[in-house]
C-alpha cells in the first residue's frame, strides 16, 4: 500500500469482498432449495418422511464436518508425536500428556487456568449482581445510563480492550508516566512499576483478569437485573411487613429466586474463561508466568510445530469441560420436563 | 403505620447510597473507553510528555488533532482491513442463522427419529472450546487446497472456461473468507440452535397446521410464516453473532490470513511502539465504530435476547 491510497484502490477489495458476499447467501439459499426440490421428488410418502432431514441435515454435516469430527481427531493427535524425519503423526502413548505435566512451565500455566477460573466468573457475578440491585433503586433515568454504559465492554473486541488498558497498565523507564495506575503510584511518591511484569502474588495475572471482569460484568449486570425484576413485589413487601431488613431481604427473598439465572450467568462467564486466549495473547504473549492454555495452545502449534503437544493441551482443555457439558444437557432435560 | 414509614426512610438513605456506589462504578467502568477516545484526538508530543487525564482537566494547553486518524489509517490498511471485516462477518453472520433457522424448524415442528437424541447433542456441544476443532479443520483445509491445486495444474482443461479463473492463481481456500464463514457458522451453530428454538416453541402451532390444512408446503410455511414470526429471535442473534464475528481474532488469524482484518491489524499496531499511542488509540477507535453503533442502536433486541435466552 502506498501511503496515500485513494479511494478507488479499495475497490477490488471492496468489489471482491461484496461479491463474495453475495456468492456465499445465494448459494446456501439454493442449497435448501435444492434440498426440498430433492425431497418432493419422492413419492409423497416418503418425501413427507425425508422432509425434516432436508431442514437440518446441513446443520449435521457442518457441525459433524467442522465440529464433531476434527475433536476427534485432536483427540487422537494428542496421543502422536511428529516424526522429525518424515513429518508424519506417529502414535505415541501418552508422551505428551507425560512431558507436558513434567514441564514446570506448563504446571504453572494450568495454575494460571484454574486461578482464572476461580476469580474471574465469581467477580463477574458479584458485581454484576450489586450494579443489578444498586440499579434497581436509583430512579428509571439513571438506571439506564448506568446500565449502558456498564455494558457498553461487550461490543469491545479483547484486542481492543487490551490497547485501552494499556493507558492504565502502562510503565515508562523514564520520569513522565503515561498510564494512570503508574501516574497514581508515583503521584503518592512510590516508584512506577512494569505491572506486567510483576508475578507477585499473581498480581500480573490479576491484573488481566480485571480486563475480563470489565467485559463481562455488564452480561452478567444484564442477566440478573432482569431476574430481580422478575422476583414478585408481594414476596418483598411481605418480607417488610414481617420487619425483614433490607440485608435480610435480599440474602433470604431475592437471592434464592434468581439462583438460576445467577448460575446460568456463571457458567457462560466460566465457559468464556476457560478457553481465555486474546487478553492474555495480546497483553503478555504469555511471558511473565501469565501463560494459560488458550495461549499455550496457539503457540505449540504455531510457533513450535508441536501437533501433538498443542492437542494434548486442547484435551485437557476438553476434559474440563466435560462436567459442565453434562451439567448443560441434565438442565435441558429438566427443563423440557418442565414444559 | 410506624413501621412502614421507618421502611421508606430507609429506602431512601438506600437510594442515595445506590446512587453513588452507581456513580463510582460508572465512573471506573468509563475510564479505559475515556483514556483510549481523548488520547486519539492528541498530538505525539502531548501524547508523550503527559497523561491523558492531563487532557481532560486542562483542556486548553491540548494541542487537540484528528492527525492520529488520518495517519492511522493511511499507514495501516485499517481501511482494507475494514472491508475485509465486514466481508468476514457479514456471511458469517447470515449463514449460521439461515442454517439454524432451518434446523430449529425442524426441531420445532416436525417430527423424525431420534429427535430428542439430536438435540442433546446440540446442547452439548455448545460448550466445546473452538480450540478443540482447530488443528485439524486447517489441516482439512490445506489438504483439500493442494488436492483442488493439483487438479487444476494438471487438468486445466476442465477448469478454462470458467470466468476470472487464472491458473497463477488457483483455487484454495485456506486463509480466504469461505473459510472463515464456514469455521464461524459450525461454531455458531449449536447456540444459535438453540436459542431459535427455543423462541419458535413459543410460537402457536396451531398457526402451523392451519397452513398445513390449507396445503402450504414446510418449505413454504417456513419463509411466509416462521421466519417473519421469528424476526426477534432472528434480530439478536444476528446482533450477537455479529459482534463476535466482528471482535473475533482467533478465526480470523487462523483461517482468514490472506485477509488481514482489524483486530488482527490493530494488534500488529500494538506491537510497533515507535508509530505512537495516538495512532494505536486512533486505530482501536475505527475498529470500534461499527461494533458500538450497532450495539446502542440494536441494544434493546441484544438484552432482550440475552434475557430470552438465559432467564427462563
Amino acid at each position: 500500500m502506498d501511503q496515500q491510497p485513494d479511494i478507488f484502490s479499495y475497490l477490488p477489495d471492496l468489489v471482491f469482498a461484496l461479491s463474495a458476499i453475495g456468492i456465499g447467501v445465494l448459494a446456501s439459499i439454493f442449497l435448501y432449495w435444492l434440498l426440498n426440490f430433492l425431497v418432493n421428488l419422492f413419492p409423497r410418502r416418503v418425501a413427507s418422511a425425508l422432509q425434516p432431514y432436508a431442514f437440518i441435515a446441513p446443520v449435521l454435516a457442518l457441525v459433524g464436518g467442522f465440529l464433531v469430527w476434527p475433536t476427534i481427531q485432536t483427540i487422537y493427535l494428542s496421543f502422536t508425536t511428529t516424526d522429525p524425519d518424515t513429518g508424519e503423526q506417529k502414535f505415541s502413548g501418552f508422551d505428551n500428556f507425560n512431558s507436558l505435566f513434567g514441564d514446570t512451565d506448563f504446571l504453572s500455566t494450568l495454575f494460571n487456568n484454574l486461578l482464572w477460573i476461580l476469580v474471574v466468573p465469581a467477580a463477574s457475578v458479584v458485581l454484576g449482581l450489586l450494579i443489578a440491585t444498586v440499579s434497581n433503586n436509583v430512579g428509571p433515568i439513571r438506571e439506564k445510563v448506568a446500565k449502558s454504559i456498564i455494558f457498553l465492554p461487550m461490543a469491545i473486541s479483547f484486542v481492543a480492550a487490551s490497547t485501552m488498558w494499556r493507558f492504565l497498565y502502562n510503565y515508562d523507564a523514564g520520569n513522565v508516566q503515561v498510564g494512570l495506575l503508574n501516574a497514581i503510584v508515583t503521584g503518592l511518591g512510590g516508584n512506577a512499576v512494569p505491572w506486567m511484569q510483576i508475578t507477585n502474588f499473581k498480581l500480573n495475572d490479576l491484573l488481566l483478569m480485571v480486563i475480563v471482569i470489565w467485559l463481562n460484568t455488564g452480561f452478567s449486570m444484564v442477566l440478573l437485573s432482569a431476574a430481580i425484576k422478575a422476583v414478585p413485589e408481594e414476596t418483598v413487601e411481605a418480607a417488610a411487613i414481617d420487619g425483614a431488613t433490607g440485608r435480610q431481604t435480599f440474602f433470604k427473598i431475592v437471592l434464592p429466586q434468581i439462583r438460576a439465572t445467577a448460575v446460568s450467568v456463571f457458567i457462560t462467564v466460566l465457559i468464556g474463561v476457560m478457553k481465555i486466549f486474546d487478553v492474555v495473547y495480546a497483553m503478555t504473549g504469555g511471558n511473565f508466568d501469565t501463560n494459560v492454555l488458550g495461549v499455550a495452545f496457539i503457540k505449540n502449534y504455531f510457533e513450535f510445530g508441536d501437533t501433538g503437544k498443542a492437542s494434548a493441551i486442547v484435551v485437557l482443555l476438553m476434559l474440563a469441560i466435560i462436567p459442565i457439558m453434562i451439567y448443560q444437557v441434565y438442565s435441558y432435560r429438566k427443563q423440557e420436563e418442565l414444559r | 403505620m410506624s413501621r412502614t414509614l421507618t421502611f421508606a426512610t430507609r429506602l431512601k438513605k438506600f437510594r442515595l447510597g445506590s446512587s453513588l456506589t452507581l456513580l463510582a462504578l460508572v465512573i471506573l467502568w468509563l475510564i479505559p473507553t475515556v483514556g483510549l477516545f481523548v488520547t486519539a484526538f492528541r498530538n505525539k508530543d502531548d501524547a508523550y510528555s503527559s497523561g491523558w487525564w492531563t487532557a481532560i482537566f486542562s483542556p486548553l494547553t491540548q494541542h487537540w488533532t484528528i492527525d492520529p486518524f488520518t495517519q492511522a489509517l493511511n499507514a495501516n490498511n485499517l481501511v482494507s482491513s475494514f472491508i475485509s471485516t465486514v466481508a468476514v462477518a457479514v456471511p458469517a453472520t447470515i449463514l449460521p442463522i439461515m442454517f439454524a433457522a432451518f434446523a430449529a424448524y425442524g426441531f420445532t415442528f416436525l417430527s423424525f427419529k431420534g429427535k430428542e437424541v439430536w438435540f442433546a447433542i446440540i446442547i452439548g456441544l455448545m460448550v466445546v472450546p473452538m480450540q478443540a476443532a482447530l488443528v485439524p479443520v486447517l489441516q482439512l483445509f490445506v489438504g483439500f487446497d493442494s488436492w483442488i491445486g493439483d487438479l487444476q495444474m494438471n487438468n486445466p482443461a476442465l477448469f478454462q472456461w470458467i470466468p476470472f479463473w487464472d491458473p497463477n492463481y488457483p483455487w484454495h481456500i485456506t486463509g480466504e473468507y469461505p473459510a472463515g464463514w464456514i469455521v464461524h457458522s459450525a461454531f455458531a451453530m449449536p447456540l444459535a440452535v438453540y436459542i431459535l428454538r427455543n423462541y419458535m416453541m413459543t410460537l402457536p402451532h396451531a398457526l402451523i397446521e392451519a397452513a398445513r390444512v390449507d396445503g402450504a408446503s414446510y418449505y413454504q410455511i417456513f419463509w411466509k410464516l416462521v421466519i417473519p414470526m421469528s424476526v426477534p429471535a432472528l434480530a439478536s442473534f444476528a446482533i450477537f453473532q455479529f459482534l463476535w464475528v466482528w471482535n473475533d481474532y482467533l478465526v480470523a488469524f487462523v483461517f482468514v490470513g490472506n485477509h488481514p482484518v482489524l483486530t488482527y491489524t490493530l494488534l500488529s499496531m500494538l506491537g510497533q511502539y515507535n508509530q505512537g499511542w495516538q495512532i494505536v488509540a486512533a486505530g482501536s477507535f475505527f475498529t470500534l465504530i461499527v461494533p458500538v453503533v450497532v450495539f446502542f442502536g440494536l441494544q434493546r433486541y441484544f438484552v432482550r435476547g440475552l434475557t430470552a435466552g438465559s432467564v427462563k
